[in-house]
């Protein structure tokens, strides 16, 4: 071994980028030992450590000590150490501004009127929903399984600071004309929206718009909704109290380009109904109350009342391919659907037309599906229950099992009618009809089983509402705008059949 | 309702919809928290005390300044008895001491006369009878490494004018084998000697003579514009605490009774040491700190502190707490031929700094010592933003001027480390493993993971 020192006078390098130059040398080869560094006191220390031997010098110079292999070359090393010392990075674009990690981090970069939307894992949904809460932001959760007293410790809060809470389970929202989950392209009007329901929603988004756009044709300006605010289908429950309900219908009753409010949800509490009835009657704005239930409405007719308080008669709500549409091809009704409130919607109906409904969403205990979808009765199977989307996405975005069924409902000889809904629209699958016409279209090879769908959708919906209509038509399909006339008509058809079997 | 941006965290296909429908959208880096931490997290962020708790402790901290008040002896300020020894970090036994601490304690016990020999400080320890450690944070003090304090050791006196309030931290003794990286050779004790009979009496004479007390506070405010992170570079901050002190010290020689060669070579002393002012910088972030704790509710970190063993952090919400696990040896570069397998785990009071905001969380404005671990500038930027993702506040004194004039990330939040995973950076010094060596590096370390979940898992539960 051999070693060899030298000193650079004037020349400077901080102790950290030494460091690293050493480390450097260190690994050129030939080189078993190397120390650069200023001939500080505590370096000249760590140098005569190493057993090197160091001339006169002052902390400004710089002292190389190596100390390489015998047949190594000292031209080399000091090559090395040149180059170790020899700035290397010119200057570079910013690549430093990381995408944020939190709800909370992302807020403080946007402005004070942004909204979040949540759709994580559920057990992590209501710690990002508090981040926006806490900056001042309202939040849309669209996340699912999140437990009822994390919702009413979310709620409460927002509460206390004025801001929303649209959810947990939230599917839909329009806040000024922009969609948020799965929402319809609207026509902006005056109406606004109340919703504990998602695809309530957006069956009446569907509806009003087409009736405004029915109504703009002859001169009537302003049916369309400005907005609509999801509150979770849990918040007229007793447990939550209906705290996003009021809120949003504040936001609603402030919002001077709001003429009228209409409040949807699936059945409310009935305390939280009273409250609510109260609630609405205080404000300047009036309210429509559409609570579905048994005797209850459906949506359609609370759609009309909208427009009648508007002045407005409905139109007649679009059917296309009623021709396909022979007799019922048995005694059992088959519901197939990917909106729970049109499933539920579609129950009530049928229960006071043909009596108890199997389902999985059952509307009392006694009638529940087990894991058999498909039973010798009546069945109406809603696919967007949480227990059908563990581990796979939500039917409005993969409809496998769904069209799985279909051919199995199809192949069934007792099934005389199948009902379905498709949902279009902002979150929805690009093409719905792609997959689901071919499969409407196989249920209907082997004998002409009726197949009603309720399309729900709008002219604006990046889907195209007249082609996935047409496309449904073709395959064979009688496609409504309106799931209550599609109900009824499936319904009828099944009366049909008992008529002619009696 | 106003024009609408839109914050998504979660499935992308929402952001893209959002996206396409011409509307801004900034979209979250959502990943899973750290395992298990979902429920305590949901507990913890539904906590009614939290937000408000957490505004009180960070504007507690914030509304500290501390001033250097005075110097003395940590037996008259500490009340600090003959055989009893602080020290850094959690509190820990003599058996599960790691090389450098032992080896100060050694050198402590030496420089009290409790032993002739440092080496014969072991039986002393372990028969463990006539002395007693503590850490020194349950002293209102902060030790650099070792951080082992003594009754004759000469403290920084800190006071925060607006409560009262004090912390204390001893005088550094510059780099190399010194007794707080765990040497206790002659050099060490004869250097420590002389501060305790010279530059203490010195420095007290100079903070006393000085009308207008050092604003330690304001002289981080400015080194930090200076290319300080003051804690593992404190160049600018020495100086200029040298520029603050030194007519009082040459006026003190009017006085007695040291002489023009004591003022001389404490000049010299302080001026050679680059980290001088570091065991200023230290105290004022406890002070700072202190201010925060024990606010119930509050999720904030008050301290992280390393004894060379164990790294433990106490939590605003949870008072005296530590929650600890094994601290990590620091990623780094080595002086001389001293290699990784040289060096001791994580030791020292002085995360306090990064605890506060600065340091490795201002990394972006000491662009000089990026090259610890082979790092860039962009690195030293990318890391300050990522502080900011865990922490509740910025400082608005402690700006960074590349950064636009940031304020430092400040205020970690317990519940922010289990969600993104991400953990505190800190700059360090590293210790030789064994007592004895000194100084054989320098670095970057992080707190072990798991002292985090640790430390929501009790605030979860006390906020059921």
């Amino acid at each position: 071994m051999k070693d060899h020192v030298e000193l650079r006078s004037g020349a400077y390098a901080d102790s950290v980028t030494l460091l690293q130059v050493s480390r450097a040398v260190q690994a050129a080869p030939g080189v078993v030992a190397a120390q650069v560094a200023m001939a500080t006191g505590l370096n000249l220390e760590v140098l005569e450590g190493m057993g090197f031997d160091i001339p006169e010098s002052s902390p400004n110079d710089m002292v190389v000590a190596l100390r390489l292999d015998d047949d190594a070359d000292v031209a080399t090393a000091l090559a090395a150490v040149d180059a170790a010392l020899a700035p290397t990075r010119p200057a570079s674009g910013d690549t430093t501004v990381a995408p944020p990690r939190t709800t909370g981090s992302a807020l403080r970069r946007t402005g004070p009127g942004a909204v979040a939307l949540v759709s994580v894992p559920g057990a992590s949904a209501t710690v990002e929903a508090m981040d926006a809460l806490e900056a001042g932001h309202d939040v849309m959760v669209f996340s699912d399984n999140v437990p009822v007293a994390e919702e009413v410790a979310l709620k409460t809060y927002a509460a206390s600071r004025g801001a929303l809470v649209m959810g947990p389970d939230c599917g839909t929202a329009v806040i000024d004309g922009v969609g948020l989950g799965f929402a319809n392209a609207v026509r902006p009007g005056r109406i606004g929206i109340v919703a504990a329901s998602g695809t309530g929603c957006q069956q009446l988004l569907a509806l009003l718009h087409h009736a405004g756009a029915d109504l703009a044709a002859r001169g009537h300006d302003g049916v369309g909704v400005r907005h609509a605010l999801g509150v979770g289908g849990r918040d007229l429950s007793a447990a939550v109290g209906g705290t996003s309900t009021r809120e949003a219908l504040r936001r609603l009753d402030a919002d001077a380009d709001v003429d009228l409010v209409v409040v949807v949800s699936k059945p409310p509490a009935p305390e939280v109904a009273e409250a609510l009835a109260k609630d609405a009657d205080a404000l300047d704005t009036p309210v429509e109350l559409g609570l579905l239930g048994r005797g209850q409405r459906d949506l359609t007719a609370v759609a009309e009342a909208v427009l009648a308080r508007l002045g407005h008669e409905a139109p007649q709500w679009p059917v296309h391919g009623a021709d396909n549409t022979g007799g019922a091809t048995g005694p059992l009704l088959r519901g197939l659907f990917v909106g729970g409130t049109l499933c539920d919607e579609s129950m009530l109906m049928a229960t006071e037309a043909l009596g108890p409904i199997r389902s999985n969403i059952p509307l009392s205990d006694d009638l529940a599906l087990g894991d058999e979808l498909l039973v010798d009765d009546h069945t109406m199977v809603d696919f967007g229950d949480d227990a059908l989307t563990q581990g796979r996405a939500h039917p409005m975005i993969d409809p496998t099992l769904r069209n799985e069924q279909l051919a199995r409902a199809a192949a069934d000889p007792q099934t005389g009618v199948i009902l379905l809904d498709l949902v279009l629209g902002h979150g929805a699958e690009p093409d719905p009809a792609a997959l689901l016409a071919p499969a409407i279209a196989a249920a209907r090879a082997e004998r002409a089983i009726p197949v009603v769908v309720s399309l729900v959708g709008t002219d604006l919906d990046p889907q195209g509402l007249d082609a996935t209509r047409d496309a449904l038509v073709a395959a064979g399909a009688e496609v409504h705008l309106s799931n209550a006339s599609a109900t009824r008509r499936a319904l009828d058809l099944i009366a049909r059949f008992e008529g002619a079997a009696r | 309702m106003t024009e609408t941006t839109v914050v998504t965290v979660g499935a992308d296909m929402f952001a893209d919809s959002v996206a396409g429908q011409a509307v801004g959208v900034e979209r979250v880096d959502w990943r899973p928290p750290m395992p298990g931490t979902e429920r305590d997290l949901a507990t913890v962020a539904t906590d009614p005390r939290r937000p408000e708790a957490n505004r009180t402790a960070v504007e507690a901290m914030l509304g500290v300044t501390a001033h250097l008040v005075d110097v003395a002896p940590a037996s008259e300020v500490l009340g600090l008895e003959p055989g009893q020894f602080l020290h850094a970090g959690p509190p820990i036994e003599w058996d599960r001491a790691s090389g450098p601490l032992r080896g100060a304690l050694m050198g402590g016990a030496a420089l009290e006369g409790l032993v002739d020999d440092p080496e014969d400080a072991v039986a002393l320890f372990e028969s463990g009878s006539s002395v007693s450690l503590e850490p020194c944070h349950h002293r209102s003090a902060v030790g650099p490494m070792a951080g082992v304090v003594t009754p004759s050791m000469w403290m920084w006196v800190l006071e925060d004018r607006a409560t009262g309030r004090r912390t204390y931290c001893s005088l550094n003794e510059g780099l190399g084998k010194v007794l707080r990286y765990g040497a206790y050779g002659p050099e060490v004790l004869t250097r420590l000697r002389w501060m305790g009979d010279v530059l203490g009496p010195l420095l007290q004479a100079a903070v006393r003579g000085t009308a207008e007390a050092s604003d330690v506070t304001g002289i981080l405010t400015q080194m930090l514009q200076m290319g300080d992170e003051a804690h593992n570079r404190n160049r600018a901050g020495t100086l200029m605490l040298l520029r603050d002190l030194s007519p009082a010290m040459v006026g003190s020689l009017e006085k007695g009774p040291f002489d023009a060669k004591d003022v001389s070579e404490a000049l010299r002393f302080i001026g050679g040491n680059d980290h001088f002012f570091l065991n200023l910088a230290m105290p004022a972030c406890k002070l700072a700190l202190d201010a925060g704790r024990d606010v119930p509710g509050s999720t904030m970190v008050v301290a992280m502190a390393r004894n060379g063993t164990d790294f433990g952090i106490q939590v605003s919400g949870t008072g005296d707490q530590w929650f600890t696990g094994p601290a990590q040896v620091a990623e780094g570069l080595f002086l001389g031929d001293y290699g990784p397998d040289d060096a001791n785990a994580d030791i020292g009071d002085s995360a306090i700094t990064e605890t506060a905001g600065i340091g490795g969380f201002a990394m972006a404005t000491a662009p000089a010592i990026v090259r610890l671990v082979g790092g860039t500038v962009p690195d030293a930027l990318a890391t300050t933003r990522r502080m900011h993702e865990i922490t509740l506040a910025e400082n608005p004194r402690w700006s960074v001027p590349v950064l636009e004039f940031q304020g430092t990330p400040t205020g970690i939040d317990v519940t922010k480390v289990c969600r993104t995973g991400i953990l505190p950076q800190i700059n360090t010094g590293m210790a030789g493993r064994v007592a004895g060596v000194g100084q054989v590096g320098a670095g970057l370390v992080t707190p072990p993971a798991e002292i985090f979940p640790k430390a929501l898992a009790a605030l979860a539960e006390a906020a059921r």
